[in-house]
């Protein structure tokens, strides 16, 4: 099908999320809008404003009730999905580059950037759903720095009181966030900044993309590498497909470079890998820049990639995507 | 004071400077061959003696010398002990004075003082060295007899060398991976035989089937390396002139203080000998041209080598004593470039029976056998004051004039032989009268024809490429009249135009003739096959257009009844068709395989860092391997030495191709299966894998995740439809109705 061109900012975008049903789909970007959309035809609902800064990274909770974001303006801010209004806003001394809900959505994790001085910190919030939102703490639930490289991605995982983390020198690790303390990391899961961490829809397993040019899946409580993907260009976002056995990464040459770089060269497509062969399947052009974030449907029906370029496509899959067997017959498990 | 300074403690400093005194006898010279003389002749001839060694470079006093005198007859004793300043002085002496003439009657005998005593003690009796074991070496061609004959090649990226087996996909395989580090780049040589790496510290040549060193050459920064065309001798080149330490290491392998400045260095491959070092006499001209390499040009057969010095003449050596071959140059005004003749096949056959006549050492043989042609070269001068420019072949060592044409309005030659030396091709680039416009004449000699026919081409547009159809009458060029042409800037690709042409037979008269033209390309890159035949075009260097080519030259040629002069019988330029396109981004080499089956192009990122990489096609243009890969830098087929088969050996094998080739098919199928199976079976494997591993996860995570309350599944599992029915009032208007 036809993609659906989500002309909605005008800079860069930054990360894209689909709500629990798939029905909407959430966009902020660099200049300091976040959208939201209906995913099935691309109308813009509309937009929450007041950040003063690029918006780094969204979140929705399971019932589409809150959303947080986090901006370069030092702030986090949570809102009430259906009327756009901002609820609380928590301020840091720098700028929070990643937030995340638990999969009961009575917490929010979030990550602020190491700079003037500042260490990079995690901080856990509990998410008072009572009443009209707007009475949270203003103190974090549970604080702490990590030790040695800075941290850029991080979701719940299943396990109680811990989080999984993305690092800068390639790590992936498991933090207690009541402790702080590392309760299992891999050194060498990438050797350069993670970028992206999307969690499989169980929460058992999760992919990482990296700017060393792989993709890998890893099992959330061993941290053993899984499955690896590796293409020939410094990735920005993976993400899984339900249903199907594949994952999706985007990517391309760095920003600063593109305008030294063709079209062609840059790389700006979307590929799908066969998430157990490790093999690529599919590519997906489209972008004139850089894709920097990729999200799926949960139903697994469309996907969605948001580029350097400022645009947000929204792919339908078509009929043959389900029916298509490359490689015969084969159950695989999601 | 005075008493506190007695106190102080100079051991320290006493220490530190404490001369070393020099107090072994290595500094001591014992000299034999002294005329013995009386008292009166003494202070003679130790100033003769001294003037003897001064002569040589190493100056002594008579104070220096003590001579032992027999007290019974008044008179010397025929030596002398010499005392030298150090150790390397008495080194020197000691090679430069040992048998040395001293008059008529005398010759010096120069031993160490401390090698008399050994000479002494030195046991009489014979005993019979022990015979060193015979270990065979590695077979340096090991790799031909690969039992599925496939090829070889390097490739080189990053910091990493791998050599590779290329054959069926299943064949394709790492031979080695050795770890050689810190070097500039890998070259094989042209046999194949070993593959040289270009270290700081000079040259290093690899081979056999483990890969194990063979031999070094020690031409410190060495840049560039040229093998000879039979592997006898390699040619090094660095920038930087040689400067000898003291102290380095000295003998035939090593460069001598008298190879002081140069930058050329001829080695022997085999013994790793150096024979000789050139100066890189480009100095005045290097500013202005690139230097030209190989700067040593060698004759086919390894005897002789040449180089040129432009403008005034062409010195050719003698090999392997390297010595300028009748002691003089050819002596060229304006001379400014030169060609060996390629040795053919029949050339190498013949000269084979000639060494074997020769062997034999019975005069009438030799005669009775077609004796070989003479090494040939070729070389051109420009207009100068009133002489027209002219292209000369000579023959060698004769040095006979074979034929000579003169050329008008040049503005610069090109020199292009057929690999068989059947053809030579003079491409002419000439101006017209007023220097504006330029274009090209092409002069082919036909070298096997008697007096050496010329034939000209002239041909209208600027030819920016040619090549010969290896062992075939045909060639292909590249032309263009775009206005780019010359100036080139980013962005801009050239419009190119190739034509083929071949000789055509008969009519009492051999011509050579267009076969047919392509036009509006962009290819500038011909690449023929090295079997002939076929021949790819393409498009080298720029960012926009990679196109790759690939055409048959002969395809309405059924191969088992390819017969000499059939093609006449065909229409004219019929069997020229296009056999496949491909592209292969901002590709920077295209190089064929020795077997002319397949082509491998490649990107390299000392071009440039887009997408760097080779891919490997057959001849048809279809695919068989890609691969991106960073900072990849080279890609170089193992060159094949030439076969071994006699011309018997190889018509039986044509003779039989169907038979040998149903055993291939036999094999293809059976591999195509299994490696389907294989295959299938892998990706069994890993589904399987998978599935137990998800199995495992989940039933971990069974009990926590429940545990947490709303398990993200349960929910969207099911899913509802919801009807709901809007009825939406968009406007209500009243209307009073008037009657």
């Amino acid at each position: 099908m036809r993609p659906i061109l989500l002309q909605g900012h005008e800079r860069s975008l930054t990360q894209i999320k689909f709500n629990a049903e798939g029905d909407l789909l959430f966009s902020c970007s660099k200049d300091h809008v976040i959208n939201v959309w209906y995913s099935h035809n691309g109308e813009r609902l509309g937009t929450y404003d007041g950040n003063n800064g690029s918006v780094w990274t969204v979140d929705i909770d399971s019932e589409s009730r809150f959303l947080v974001s986090g901006a370069a303006d030092n702030t986090l801010r949570l809102w009430n999905v259906a009327t756009g209004k901002c609820l609380y806003t928590w301020e840091f001394p720098t700028a929070v580059k990643r937030v995340a809900f638990n999969e009961d959505d009575t917490k929010v994790v979030c990550i602020t950037e190491q700079r003037m001085g500042h260490k990079c910190a995690v901080r856990v919030f509990d998410i008072n759903r009572e009443g009209e939102g707007t009475d949270q703490s203003e103190e974090p639930a549970y604080f702490f720095n990590p030790i040695g490289s800075k941290a850029t991605v991080c979701a719940f995982t299943l396990m109680p009181n811990v989080i999984i983390t993305g690092h800068e020198s390639g790590k992936v690790a498991l933090f207690n966030y009541k402790t702080g303390e590392e309760i299992e990391s891999n050194e060498r899961a990438h050797s350069d900044v993670v970028t992206d961490l999307q969690l499989s829809k169980d929460r058992t397993y999760c992919v990482t993309s990296s700017k060393d040019k792989i993709a890998r899946i890893h099992d959330i409580k061993s941290l053993m590498v899984i499955k690896t993907y590796t293409t020939e260009t410094p990735l920005n976002s993976a993400a899984l497909a339900p249903t199907r056995p594949y994952v999706l990464l985007g990517g391309g040459q760095e920003a600063m470079h593109v305008t030294t770089t063709s079209l062609r060269q840059g790389k700006f497509e979307t590929r799908f890998w066969h998430k157990v062969y490790e093999e690529e399947v599919g590519r997906v052009k489209g972008h004139f820049g850089p894709i920097n974030t990729i999200a799926v449907h949960p139903a697994g029906t469309c996907y969605a990639s948001g580029g350097e370029d400022g645009f947000v496509r929204v792919h339908h899959f078509d009929d043959s995507y389900f029916k298509a067997q490359p490689y015969g017959v084969v159950e695989i498990d999601d | 004071m005075a008493a506190t300074t007695d106190d102080i403690d100079y051991s320290d400093i006493e220490a530190k400077y404490h001369v070393q005194y020099d107090d072994s006898f290595d500094n001591l010279l014992v000299v034999d061959g002294i005329p013995v003389i009386d008292k009166s002749k003494l202070e003679k001839l130790l100033a003769k003696i001294c003037k003897e060694f001064s002569r040589k470079g190493i100056s002594i006093k008579p104070d220096d010398i003590h001579m032992p005198w027999d007290d019974t007859t008044g008179k010397s004793q025929g030596f002398i002990f010499v005392e030298f300043k150090n150790v390397d002085d008495a080194n020197l002496a000691l090679a430069a004075m040992h048998n040395h003439p001293f008059d008529a009657k005398h010759q010096f005998k120069v031993n160490r003082f401390t090698d008399i005593e050994r000479y002494e003690q030195l046991d009489e009796t014979y005993v019979e060295p022990e015979v060193e074991e015979y270990t065979p070496r590695e077979h340096l061609r090991a790799w031909l007899a690969d039992p599925q004959g496939r090829d070889q090649y390097v490739t080189y990226r990053g910091e990493d060398v791998e050599i590779h087996w290329h054959g069926k996909p299943s064949q394709s395989e790492l031979a080695m991976k050795p770890d050689w580090k810190d070097f500039l780049y890998v070259a094989w040589s042209p046999l194949g035989t070993c593959i040289a790496t270009l270290h700081r510290q000079g040259v290093r040549l690899w081979g056999g089937s483990s890969w194990k060193p063979q031999q070094r050459f020690a031409h410190p920064l060495v840049k560039l390396i040229d093998f000879s065309p039979c592997e006898q001798y390699l040619v090094t080149w660095s920038n930087e002139p040689i400067v000898v330490p003291e102290g380095a290491p000295q003998g035939p392998q090593y460069l001598s203080p008298d190879d002081e400045g140069n930058n050329i260095a001829v080695w022997d491959i085999k013994s790793g000998d150096l024979l000789r070092t050139f100066p890189s006499h480009a100095d005045d001209t290097a500013a202005k041209k690139q230097m030209q390499w190989p700067a040593l040009k060698w004759s086919p057969d390894d005897k002789f080598v040449a180089r040129v010095t432009p403008g005034q003449m062409i010195s050719v050596h003698e090999l392997p004593s390297m010595y300028l071959h009748g002691k003089k140059s050819l002596k060229i005004e304006g001379v400014v470039d030169f060609e060996w003749c390629p040795q053919g096949d029949k050339d190498r056959e013949d000269a084979e029976k000639d060494a074997q006549a020769a062997s034999s050492g019975s005069g009438a043989s030799a005669k009775a056998v077609k004796k070989a042609r003479e090494n040939m070269l070729v070389y051109w001068t420009p207009e100068v004051a009133n002489q027209p420019a002219r292209v000369t072949l000579l023959g060698f060592p004769s040095r006979a004039i074979l034929r000579q044409k003169n050329l008008f309005n040049v503005t610069e030659c090109k020199l292009y032989w057929q690999n068989q030396g059947d053809f030579l091709c003079v491409k002419v680039d000439r101006h017209t009268k007023t220097k504006k416009s330029i274009f090209c004449n092409l002069e082919i000699f036909r070298v096997r024809e008697k007096d050496y026919p010329v034939e000209v081409l002239e041909l209208k547009d600027t030819v920016t490429d040619f090549s010969w159809e290896p062992k075939g009458e045909r060639f292909a060029i590249v032309s263009s009249s775009d206005p780019n042409l010359g100036n080139p800037g980013p962005g801009i690709t050239i419009k190119t135009d190739v034509s083929f042409y071949q000789l055509e037979h008969g009519n009492g008269k051999n011509d050579f003739k267009l076969l047919r033209t392509l036009s509006s390309r962009t290819s500038n890159a011909i690449r023929w096959s090295p079997r002939g035949r076929h021949v790819v075009l393409a498009t080298v260097g720029s960012s926009s257009k990679s196109e790759l080519e690939f055409w048959d030259l002969d395809f309405n040629m059924d191969d088992a009844g390819r017969r000499e002069g059939q093609v006449s019988k065909d229409e004219w330029g019929s069997g020229i068709q296009l056999l496949g396109t491909a592209d292969h981004y901002a590709l920077t080499d295209v190089e064929w395989d020795p077997s002319g089956r397949y082509l491998a192009t490649s990107a390299s990122s000392w071009t440039h860092t887009l997408e760097n990489g080779y891919a490997i096609w057959d001849f048809r243009g279809q695919e068989i391997t890609k691969q991106i890969q960073d900072r990849f830098k080279q890609f170089i087929w193992r060159p094949r030495p030439r076969t071994l088969l006699t011309k018997e050996q190889q018509r039986q094998v044509r003779k039989n191709l169907r038979e040998y080739s149903r055993a291939f098919d036999e094999d293809d199928a059976a591999e195509e299966s299994n490696v389907s199976a294989e295959l299938i079976a892998l990706r069994k494997r890993l589904v399987d894998e998978w599935n137990a591993w998800r199995a495992r996860s989940k039933a971990e995570f069974l009990g926590e995740g429940h545990k947490t309350g709303k398990g993200t599944d349960s929910r969207s599992s099911e899913k509802e439809e919801i009807e709901v029915w809007i009825d939406e009032v968009i406007d209500q208007v009243e209307e009073e109705v008037l009657e």
